[in-house]
């Protein structure tokens, strides 16, 4: 018997990366910009998703969502009340989106079509049918090229998210002031990874004894520079400044 | 938690890449994982000792090299490694550093395998072209 070392160099996730720089050309190549939102489950991605989408398109964007859950559709037919397309992704057990769940997702979306607001009739009709077919129903008439955002809401999980590229633009933790300043410290990677965070429920920050100045200087320490937001989807408190960096980013890449 | 996919998807890999040694047999993996790769070691070894029973990788060490994490610091002019994950600051002049050079890997750096001998010769393709 003999021995003998085999170089590979070869990154693990190596095909959910070649995935993701595939989906980053194609959202480059049709004008769109992707958020990714991570946090742990119940931060408030949806309610912050629920609010965006509906301003974005008050103000004329054209705006989309895939959201990601292990399971039930209950986050889709929350977005989709907003009058955005939406499709729901269930992970059956897998706890966070990969590229290429994105990417069988997006089918259908770059195909001709016009993008706007849909009929509530037709969301509630579509919202009657199967998972599946709601999905498909909901997501008629959306056409990557024709929208300006994408917003992808990951599972929550405050750990796997980080290592699977899905393609974004922008990469958006969140954290909410019933949670706990010290996550950054402990879950450095997702927010090392970030590009922007959103510290959310800011409208009950008093009853949670919620520590502005520590929760502010453990991001930094993570990730130095890294523009925060403070928001209430309740209140309505800090969407504008949010809203604001949305169309500044959108328009900065065109 | 998603230790169990990237078993998966070493096992993949390696198979591929072993597929071209006809009759050998892999004894080795060595990876390198970075600080930051959110990579928990003892469940990754579970996980891939559950993935390969009953394989032909059955057996095969899995061998971790943890990469630090190293930052770029503008003002000194230097990539030095940091101590920990909680803190991204220069080690020498304390000032926040936000360029990561080092830490992220997670990666396959080699295989190693056991050829029987006289068959060490018999190239395939992918390893003529090594
Ligand atoms: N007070 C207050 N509650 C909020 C706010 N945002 C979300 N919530 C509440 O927090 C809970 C979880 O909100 P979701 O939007 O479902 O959270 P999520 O991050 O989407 O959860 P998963 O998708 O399950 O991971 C709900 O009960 C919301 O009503 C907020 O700004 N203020
Ligand atoms: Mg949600
Ligand atoms: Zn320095």
């Amino acid at each position: 018997m003999t021995t003998r070392i085999v170089e590979l160099r070869r990154g693990i996730l190596k095909k959910n990366d070649e995935l993701a720089a595939g989906l980053r050309a194609r959202f480059h190549a049709a004008g769109v910009l992707v958020l990714n939102l991570v946090s742990s489950p119940g931060t408030g991605k949806t309610a912050l998703l629920e609010r965006t989408l509906r301003e974005l398109l008050a103000r004329g964007f054209r705006a989309a969502a895939l959201v990601g859950d292990l399971a039930t559709d209950n986050d889709a037919r929350r977005l989709a009340a907003s009058g955005a397309p939406v499709r729901q992704i269930n992970t059956h057990g897998i706890c966070h989106l990969d590229a290429e769940m994105i990417g069988k997702h997006l089918e259908g979306w770059d195909s001709l079509g016009a993008v706007g607001a849909m009929p509530s009739s037709r969301i509630a009709a579509a919202m009657n049918g199967s998972p599946a077919e709601s999905a498909a129903a909901v997501a008629t008439g959306a056409h990557l090229a024709a929208l300006d955002f994408l917003f992808i809401e990951n599972v929550g999980n405050l750990v796997c998210p980080s290592s699977y590229d899905l393609g974004e633009g922008i990469r958006v933790a969140l954290l909410s002031v019933t949670e706990g300043e010290d996550k950054p410290l402990k879950y450095p990677t997702l927010f090392n990874s970030a590009d922007a965070a959103v510290i959310t429920k800011i409208d009950i920050a008093g009853p949670c004894g919620f520590d502005r100045e520590l929760a502010l200087r453990n991001m930094n320490e993570i990730r130095p520079g890294i523009r925060i937001f403070e928001t209430s989807a309740k209140t309505g408190a800090g969407m504008e400044e949010w809203l604001e960096y949305l169309s500044s980013e959108c328009t900065g890449r065109r | 938690m998603h230790e169990l996919s990237i078993a998966a998807s070493i096992v993949e890999a390696v198979t591929e890449t072993a597929a071209a040694y006809a009759g050998a047999r892999v004894i080795a993996v060595r990876l390198r994982v970075g600080a930051l790769a959110a990579v928990v070691e003892d469940s990754l070894q579970f996980c891939w000792s559950v993935t390969t029973e009953g394989t032909p990788l059955a057996g095969a060490a899995l061998a971790v090299r943890k990469m630090p994490v190293v930052i770029h610091c503008a003002a000194c002019g230097v990539d030095a490694e940091v101590g920990g994950v909680q803190s991204f600051r220069c080690p020498l002049c304390g000032q926040p550093a936000a360029d990561l050079r080092q830490g992220r890997e997670l990666e396959i750096e080699s295989i190693e395998i056991e050829e029987p001998e006289g068959e060490a010769l018999v190239a395939s393709g992918e390893k003529d072209r090594r």
